[in-house]
Formats: C-alpha cells, structure tokens, sequence
C-alpha cells in the first residue's frame, strides 16, 4: 500500500527528518511515537503530499506520490487531523459529506449514493444521532469520531492520523482505537501518531519509534518498545509491566 | 429542517416581491397596484394602454433601472460577501476586505478629478476594483512562509490605507465648488443616478462573477476547512481561492462602479442567510442574494421616501441593518 524509502522531510533550507525507510500493507495498523519535535507532523505532513519531499522516494500502490494529483491521492489516503472545533456550524452530516469530493468533480454535488456512503460511515462510528448536531457544538471525543467517519466516506484505504488520541478523555480515547481495529479489520491501513506507548501495545502491530528525526527503531511494539527506547526518546525512566493476560503496560518513575 | 429552509426561501422570495411592487408604486409621483398591474399587463400581451404617459415615464424609466440597479447591487454585495465569509473562515469579513471598493473609489475619485462624465466614473471605479484587488492578490500571494490567508488580510489592509491615502489626496487638491461635493456624494453611495446603460454595463460583469460561485457551490464549503484538510479531501486550495477572488471582486466591482460606496450589505446579509439555513453555501448563496436585493430594494425605497432630499444608502443601511442583525442574532441558537 505505501512505502517510504530514504525519506527526507522538512522545510526548504531546514530538515526535520531523514534517512526515514519503512512501509505499510492494506489492515496494518502502525503506530508512531516520538517526543514533541521530532518530526511525526511534518512525517505526516510529506505523506499526504501537503508538504513537498527533501529526498528519497514515498510510492503508493506502486505509484509515485508526486506522480499523483491531488483527488488521486486524497481517493486513496484519508488524513484525519486532530480535532478542532470548525469555524462555521457545519451539521455532522456534512462535515462527513466532505469525505466525498474527491470523487465528484469540480462543478459536482453529493449524490445520493455520496450521501448513503456518509451515512454508512457514521454507522460504522456509530455517530449516526449526531447527524443533524452542528460540528462546532459537539465534545471533542464526538469531533474526533466525525473527521474518522469523514475519512472512511472517502474510502481511503490509507489513514493517516496525527494524534487522533490527543485531548481526549480516556473513555474516548479506548473508543478511538477500538474504532481504529475495526477499520483494519476492513483492510484499511492506518498509521496513526501518538504520546501514549501503550496505544501501540493496544492496537499496533508494529511501532515506529522517531527520534530526532531519525528512525530509533521500528517493529513489533513488544520488541521495540522498551525501556531502553524510552528512555532515549522521552529522557524519562520507565518500566514495561507485563499485565498478566498477554498484553504491555509502560509505567515510568518519577526522578527525584 | 427542510421545512424551515424552505420556508426561509418561500418568504425571502415574496418580501422581496412585494417590496419591488412596493418600490413602483411609491414616491414623489405615487402609481396605484391598479396602474401598475394595468401598465404590466399591457407590457406582457403587448398591447397599447390608456394609462397617462407620466405613469409609463416614472415606472419604466425613472423607477426600473434603480429598482434593478438595487437588486443587482443588492445581490452581488451579499454573494461577494458570503463567498468571502466562507473562504476566510470569519463571519465579520466583507466584500471589501481586499481593497475592491477602495480601489473603485479612488477610480471614481480620480474619473471625477479628471472631469469625465458617468460612463467614465463608472468605468474608472470598476477598472480600479479590480487592478486593486489584482495588487493585493498579487503581492499577498507571494509573501511566503506566512498563512496564506493572513497574508492577504494584512496586504488588503495596508494596500487599502495607502489608497485610502490617494483618495485623500485627491480630495485635497479637487476643486472645493463641484469637483469636492461630487467626490463626496459619490463616496456616500447613491442609486438615484443609474440609467439603463450603466445597468447594461454591469450586468455583465456581476453575471460573470456569479457563475463560478454557483458551479463549485460544493467546493465551496472546503474552503472553510484548515488548509491541509481541505488538501487532503482533494482540493486544490490555492486555485479555488483564486477563482474565489477573481469572482467575488467581478460582483463587488460591477456594483460599486454602480452605486458607490454602500456598505453593511456585504458584512450583515450572509449573516442573517447563514443564522437562517446554515453555512452550506449552495443552499445560503441563493439566500444571501435574495435577502441581499430585498434588504438594499427596501433601504434605496426609504431613501427616496423618507424626506424630501434623497438620503444616503449607506447611512439607512446602518440604522436599518444594525438593529436588524442584532435581533436575528438574538432569536437564533446557531453560532455563526
């Protein structure tokens, strides 16, 4: 589905990133960690063709993103940002609509079968009551689920994340990734960022671990996230618990 | 829902009706309905009517092009207006945020400085619209490493001062006899002057703007999405602004060049559109127009009926839009 060689990111005259190699399969779910700066956005920012490559090659479906217009990319990768809170009081049901221009063309407006699509992936976010809710007056768990549903009536088959997790409460956030499973069992490949370690023993199969801009490690998260790999990235002491039932926990130790 | 658009649609359509059988029928020279459904019906079936000729002049003559004119200015200023709202992502924009009626202004100021006549003044005013918002544009789009959008507001701004600068310049050195009063009167805003061919001119033009806003009315909503996301969704955001630009100061400038300065039009219309459908802009452009040319349709009536010297569109626009929009903000739940 996506693959990423060599990749260098950044800004003209300022690189964020580099040396940055890995790739992804349809219903692989991979997880991104890395401290604040350490390029997970601009990653991201690169992938979606938002911000223009410093070196290296990203293909997808064997095509060369930049080889790709903008429709084509956005018919393939669905980008979901963190949530904010919209500037006009667009219905959740159009918010999600939105999804659907991609597949319109430039003078075209939601069909009936873009509309049963958006109403489709509100059902699969089981957010089909807030419907007709303005998106602005909505809580932030319910913002977040929205821009996922927007992303799925764009039948991408790659999403891309950014924090999805972020400034959610922890109900919200349990109910984020149980959605993210559930799309990678349709065969939707999901790359997702996030601060919390224990998202990726959660959900990910495999865990990219960033550093500086460089890859530190990448692979299965019980592999690589360690308490080694913590504590390079973060600077803080951790120990890995295992749980009992098969799964990870990351506990880390106040310094004196 | 439905029924309360269709009900915002259905009442805009018949006030605006009713004000335009109203706008015919009152002023210095009153036509009665029965005259003007006389005159009507005599236009349709062709057919000679036994009216008095003074009916015919004022109706069609003297009240046609400015009952056009306003709906025209009406609803250009509202569609400008609303098409900017959204792009910019704020509901306290104006058409005028790029320095389009500004630069009209200083085109008038300067047609008038030079002595020309009103097909000069117009022509002038339009010309400098669209070459204002055309260096705006030019010199906010270049100005990289900031958000593309901010960087137009504050070129807008700071290009509007310094013409807002010429203007007064121009103002200084006109003759202070008739150079100055016209200057100033046409800076006020007036439909009293409009004759069929400035209308013929500006059509056009406010047409030409129009069309593009109604094809992407889909696209349109994306605008008001963060950058990147519109992007992402497939749209090329750089380009659809463009076009947004160009379309919105076309409509803006064919209106200035008609009827000077009038403001609040631009700024209170698209509001009141939005608290009554909400922001889909395919479902609020048609809105915004109708209640634009309904709203300008009933200011330009009182400025013609209230005294018996013509007051200035632009102050009623403010007496009559201000307390207007603070009520509809009061009845409504819906931010923006």
């Amino acid at each position: 589905m996506l693959a990423v060689e060599n990749l260098a990111v950044g800004f003209p005259g300022h690189s964020v990133g580099r040396a940055l190699s890995f790739s992804l399969a349809d219903g692989e779910i991979l997880c991104v960690l890395g401290p604040n700066g350490s390029g997970k956005t601009t990653l991201f920012r690169t992938l979606l063709g938002l911000l223009a490559r410093q070196g290296g090659a990203i293909t997808l479906d064997g095509t060369a993103l930049e080889d790709l217009p903008r429709a084509a990319i956005a018919r393939r990768v669905g980008y979901v940002p963190q949530a904010h809170a919209g500037y006009f009081a667009y219905s959740v049901r159009e918010m999600v609509l939105m999804g659907r221009t991609a597949h319109l063309g430039a003078f075209g407006s939601p069909s009936l079968r873009d509309r049963a699509l958006a109403d489709a992936a509100l059902e699969t976010l089981g957010i089909e009551a807030l419907a007709e809710r303005p998106f602005t007056e909505i809580s932030g768990g319910e913002r977040q689920l929205t821009l996922i549903a927007r992303a799925l009536a764009q039948e991408a088959r790659l999403l891309i994340m950014d924090e999805p997790t972020a400034s959610l409460d922890f109900g919200n956030q349990v109910r984020v990734l149980e959605r993210l499973v559930q799309l990678a069992a349709r065969g939707i490949a999901v790359l997702f960022s996030t601060h919390d370690p224990d998202h990726a023993f959660l959900c990910a199969q495999r865990a990219l671990l960033l550093a500086e801009g460089r890859v530190l490690a990448l692979g299965p998260p019980r592999e690589v996230i360690r308490s080694d790999t913590l504590e390079r990235m973060y600077r803080v002491s951790v120990r890995i618990v295992a749980t009992g039932d098969g799964g990870h926990s990351c506990l880390p130790s106040l310094g004196g | 829902m439905a029924s309360t658009r269709t009900l915002a649609y259905a009442g805009a359509t018949a006030v605006l009706l009713a004000l335009v059988v109203l706008a015919f029928a009152v002023g210095r020279y009153p036509v009665s309905l029965r005259e003007l459904a006389a005159l009507a019906g005599a236009l349709l079936t062709n057919a000679p009517h036994d009216l008095a000729s003074n009916v015919d002049t004022v109706v069609l003559q003297v009240r046609g092009p400015r009952v056009l004119a306003a709906l025209l200015v009406g609803a250009s200023l509202a569609a400008a207006g609303t098409a900017y709202q959204g792009m910019f992502r704020n509901p306290l924009v104006s058409p005028d945020i790029l320095g389009v009626s500004t630069g009209a202004a200083l085109g008038a100021v300067l047609a008038i400085f030079l002595s020309l006549g009103a097909l000069g003044i117009q022509l002038f005013a339009f010309a400098g619209g669209l070459a204002a918002v055309a260096l705006v544009y030019g010199v906010g789009s270049r100005l990289r490493g900031h958000d593309p959008l901010l960087a137009l507001v504050l070129t807008g701004v700071v290009i509007g001062t310094l013409l807002g600068s010429a203007i007064a310049l121009l103002k200084y050195l006109a003759d202070p006899t008739n150079q100055l009063p016209a200057i100033t009167f046409w800076l006020l805003g007036s439909l009293a002057a409009v004759a069929p061919g400035d209308l013929a001119i500006a059509a056009p033009f406010a047409l030409a703007g129009l069309a593009p806003m109604l094809l992407l009315r889909w696209r349109m909503n994306l605008l008001a999405l963060p950058d990147d996301e519109a992007r992402a969704l497939g749209v090329n955001t750089r380009r659809l602004r463009a076009i947004v630009v160009a379309a919105a100061t076309l409509m803006t400038a064919a209106a200035v060049a008609l009827s000077g300065i009038i403001g609040w039009v631009g700024l209170l219309v698209p509001h009141a559109a939005r608290l009554l459908v909400g922001p889909d802009f395919g479902r609020l452009l048609p809105l915004a127009m109708l209640i634009g040319a309904a709203f300008l349709l009933a200011v330009d009536t009182l400025c013609r009926t209230l005294a018996t010297i013509e007051v200035p569109p632009g102050v009623l626009t403010a007496l009559v839009g201000t307390p207007v929009f603070l009520w509809l903000f009061a009845v409504s739940r819906r931010p923006w």
